[in-house]
């Protein structure tokens, strides 16, 4: 036995696990984030798998990645590059080296390290770690064999042994990080709660994992620990932003006691928001997998007429299928929550990469003059209250509302405080007042919000005709009588542009800034970070991140136009930026824009927004 | 609650004169009096064409939607409100060529509306272009020269989208009309009724052949459930069975008695011979009218309730606060 271990304590650690895709590299991932989340440390995560089911096993398509940034403090992305690396094949640490710093340890199964698998990963030589040059420490461990003789008394076949190796490399990390492993066990128990044997075996594999460490020391010197230095006290849960989506549409229609109805079609990134609703039957949701996109959509504007909380869920080749029935809504006024889990396109693109590119079709991508609000999501835990307020802007407006998520924050996920129902603003839908029975036309508005009165059918004395053709404003007729369709156009314009929104807040150097960063939606994390970074550098520097985009806080030219320099960072060519100008009179910022389908790196944009502040 | 036909007329239609569109909707109007839902519990919901303007003409809750799209706007608004009677509304080009995917799905998902297809075989709308029901070899603006495709029959697409309910009738023939009308409102489920209806303008005579009373005494069936399949001015002509077809007999000629006639069988689950006589076409054959399949199966929106219903008995959460406590939870302190 060598010398005892030291342990360090560390402010934030980032753990990338990476392998086949069949090698559970995402239940790895997320059962290290359950047990630090559960020690209190705060997380950011993000899987990156591939776009293929099952890519050739060993194959470089079929790398599958979960990175999980730990922070004793706040920690606001899943870090650029990561402390440790556990690569299960030769293709994962081929393709996954890049993301390891140079100080970072990395883990490999050198079982899976042989003749074919360095051939299928592309390698020249027999010497992988020599031939990618790599320096840093490496913990060079047979692990399938390990997990063979580990489970070799429990009679599982060898196939059913090796799906455990995930589990050793956690274990070894779990040492690694000091981790309880009791966490894990609980996790495994309820998991695999009808597969009991499944469960011991993959808790056994996790021990022989941490020992194995332990005994060997694994060729490293340190062990570590993040102490939390925790923050606001409560209750806590891990969530990804698609669950908070789904959660957030479950609170908004229990708070305007309505039932909620989903129309949906499956569609990556978007699909586990139907597979999250379609679980709480309990709660009365009503969930349909329609026949295609478009019914989707026109199936929640028939469930809004017939008196739901309704909402469609999709990505951005949805939203191009979605927008006659969103326009339908549009020009029928009838409450609807849009949401586009942003990915990579044009067309099907990157579909389980992230990108900002949906933001113009978002606000433009109908025909007519087609009015509609849209909110995005900063963050994983954040797509709650944006997906809340999405459902009470919808309700209480009378308009089809977009709420903008991506692949980044939709697969991401944080550590949530859970909120309460009570501390949620109400959602109060503009009934028709009983007084109108009789007299009821549904285009007639109340003159203080430009909002029309909305009638559910069932009601008698409200019966009225709504349709995709103009409507008379006063009696609800047909009319092609153009001042009416002036009027009519004004109208709808005019009572979204009067939705009221919180000014957007400037965090950092706000009252001298030298540079402000703007941005939207969930690049939140990573714009914050490089602000910080170049503030404790001695810049000042400040963000204003939009979760509002249309219609915009009434602040925004206000904030746009206080500092000497601007720059607009999305990922996009420039849609916001765009958008902003457009709105904004004279405003003509600086541009950092990426289209890779990756989340930003926050030292490219501390670099770039440097060379701004040095022009 | 009692009501009349003018309980559910609202406004002056502004179809062309003699169009079939204006028959059909004072049978409608007339139905639902008969059927007795009030107006404030119905909704009617319609797509775009001529026939799309209805609910504009109905004192019901409504909408006008966009093309094709009715049977999808239907099935949201059932499954959101099963207490409403839904009728939806659509013409041959709406509901089989842009809604055809929505057409047979809902037929699938037997989802209880009332599918009326006006079928006039074109697209009057848009001035006289060719329909997926019109016949190989018509001749429209968008097929000068014939067209080169066949034709969907209507009762075959909700056959093959496992229908359990479908009708015909003729615009102009009122009480049958009605009483399919009727028929639909009362089957739980999809009910599809085809209304075979004239375009005086575009397409005029396409179902001339059955069109007045003297055309169809000669030239169609009256289905009715229990009754033998006879038809013919005195009803001299029956239908048997020959091989795995079907023949037009003359009662009397060839030892042919009234107990050799096929016996209608509506609630029949298995669909052939229903089929069969939804497809028959003159000159042959008459054409068959009334209804021609009606076999009750669970409905989408009640087997959807009951889901619900039955979960909520299972599972342990019942609102949002319960349902935040089935994570994993931690907390700080």
């Amino acid at each position: 036995m060598s010398e005892p271990l030291v342990v360090k304590d560390l402010e934030q650690v980032v753990v990338r696990f990476s392998g086949d895709s069949g090698d559970g590299m995402q239940l790895a991932g997320n059962i290290f984030s359950t047990i630090s989340a559960t020690v209190g440390n705060d997380i950011s995560t993000f899987p990156d798998y591939p776009a293929d089911i099952r890519a050739p096993q060993g194959s470089l398509t079929g790398v599958s990645g979960f990175q999980i940034h730990i922070g004793a403090g706040k920690v606001f992305t899943p870090g650029d590059q990561c402390d440790v690396l556990v690569a299960m094949n030769a293709a994962a640490l081929k393709t996954q080296y890049k993301f390891a710093k140079p100080t970072a340890c990395i883990i490999i199964d050198t079982d899976c390290f042989k003749k074919t698998d360095l051939d299928k990963a592309a390698f020249k030589t027999d010497d992988p770690i020599a031939e990618m040059g790599i320096k840093q420490d490496v913990i060079a461990a047979p692990i399938s064999q390990m997990v063979k003789d580990c489970l070799a008394d429990t009679g599982m076949d060898n196939k059913a042994m090796l799906k455990c190796r995930n589990m050793f490399a956690l274990g070894l990390v779990c040492w690694l990080f000091n981790r309880d492993l009791s966490i894990a066990e609980n996790y495994l128990r309820t998991k695999f709660a009808k597969k009991p044997a499944i469960a011991e075996a993959n808790i056994r594999v996790i021990h022989a994992g941490y020992d194995y460490g332990h005994n060997t020391h694994a060729s490293t010197s340190h062990t570590y620990t993040i102490e939390s230095k925790v923050k606001v006290p409560g209750k806590y849960m891990d969530i990804s932003g698609n669950k908070a989506t789904a959660y957030g549409l479950i609170a908004a229609a229990e708070k305007a006691g309505l039932k909620l109805y989903l129309g949906s079609y499956p569609i990556t990134p978007a699909t586990d928001i139907l597979h999250e609703l379609s679980k709480h039957k309990s709660l009365g949701v009503t969930t349909v997998q329609c026949e295609d996109e478009i019914a989707g959509c026109a199936s929640a504007v028939g469930a809004a007429f017939a008196g739901a909380l309704a909402a469609t869920s999709t990505s951005g080749p949805g939203i191009c299928l979605k927008s006659e029935a969103m326009n339908l809504a549009v020009i029928q006024e009838l409450p609807l929550v849009v949401i586009d889990v942003q990915r990579g396109g044009p067309s099907t693109g990157l579909p389980t990469k992230s990108e900002q590119t949906d933001l113009l079709q978002a606000l433009f991508g109908r025909n007519g003059e087609s009015p509609m609000p849209v909110i995005a999501a900063a963050s994983p835990t954040d797509c709650f209250d944006a997906a809340y307020n999405a459902c009470k802007m919808a309700l209480e407006h009378m308009t089809p509302v977009v709420l903008l998520t991506d692949a980044f924050v939709a697969n991401g996920s944080g550590a949530w405080r859970l909120p309460k129902l009570e501390d949620y603003p109400a959602i109060n839908p503009p009934y028709a007042p009983e007084e109108q029975k009789g007299s009821y036309t549904p285009y007639r508005r109340n003159p203080e919000t430009g909002v029309r009165y909305w009638a559910v059918p069932g009601r008698e004395g409200f019966m009225h005709i709504l349709g995709g053709l103009e409507k008379d404003g006063d009696t609800g007729a047909i009319s092609t009588d153009p001042e009416n369709h002036d009027r009519m156009c004004r109208e709808r314009a005019d009572k979204v542009a009067r939705i009221p929104v919180p000014d957007v807040e400037v965090q950092g150097c706000k009252d001298d800034a030298e540079l402000l960063i703007v941005g939207f939606g969930g690049t939140y994390g990573h714009l914050y970070s490089a602000m910080e970074e170049l503030n404790r550098a001695g810049h000042k520097v400040a963000l204003a991140h939009f979760r509002n985009l249309n219609p915009l806080p009434a602040n925004t030219a206000e904030v746009l136009c206080k500092y000497p320099k601007v720059v607009v960072a999305e990922q996009n060519l420039g849609q916001f930026a765009a958008f902003l100008r457009m709105k904004v009179d004279g405003f003509v910022p600086y541009q950092f824009n990426q289209v890779k389908g990756q989340p930003f790196v926050v030292s490219e944009l501390v670099n770039a927004f440097e060379d701004i502040l040095k022009k | 609650m009692s009501f009349t036909a003018q309980d559910f007329k609202k406004g002056q239609p502004r179809w062309c004169p003699g169009c079939g569109d204006h028959f059909f909707l004072a049978s409608l109007h007339k139905a639902m009096a008969e059927i007795g839902i009030a107006p404030h519990d119905t909704a009617v919901i319609s797509g775009i064409g001529c026939s799309s303007r209805l609910p504009y003409y109905m004192n019901t809750y409504a909408m006008q939607t966009i093309h094709g799209r009715a049977a999808a706007i239907s099935t949201g608004a059932k499954v959101a409100n099963p207490n409403l009677t839904v009728w939806q509304i659509s013409g041959d080009g709406d509901g089989l060529a842009i809604g055809g995917n929505h057409f047979i799905h809902a037929i699938r998902r037997n989802v209880d509306i009332n599918m009326i297809l006006l079928n006039n075989r074109i697209y009057g709308l848009t001035k006289g272009q060719y329909s997926p029901t019109s016949p190989r070899g018509f001749v429209s603006k968008s097929s000068p020269y014939g067209t080169v495709e066949d034709p969907f029959r209507p009762a075959e697409l909700c056959f093959g989208a496992r229908g359990r309910f479908f009708a015909r009738a003729v615009a102009t023939d009122g009480p049958a009309t009605v009483e399919i009308l009727k028929a639909a409102a009362a089957h739980k489920g999809a009910s599809v009724c085809e209304i075979l209806q004239n375009c005086v303008i575009f397409n005029d005579g396409t179902h001339e052949s059955v069109y007045n009373k003297e055309g169809r005494a000669k030239n169609a069936i009256y289905l009715r459930h229990g009754q033998p399949m006879l038809f013919g001015e005195n009803n001299e002509f029956g239908l048997v069975q020959d091989g795995f077809g079907l023949k037009v007999v003359k009662l009397g000629e060839n030892g042919v008695t009234i107990d050799d006639i096929l016996v209608h069988d509506a609630h029949q689950e298995d669909n052939t011979l229903q089929l069969k006589l939804a497809l028959m076409e003159g000159p042959d054959y008459p054409i068959a009218l009334g209804v021609i399949r009606d076999v009750e199966a669970p409905t989408y929106e009640t087997a959807v309730a009951e889901q619900i219903e039955e979960i909520k008995g299972v599972k342990k959460y019942h609102n949002f606060e319960e349902l935040l406590l089935t994570n994993d939870i931690w907390e700080v302190k």
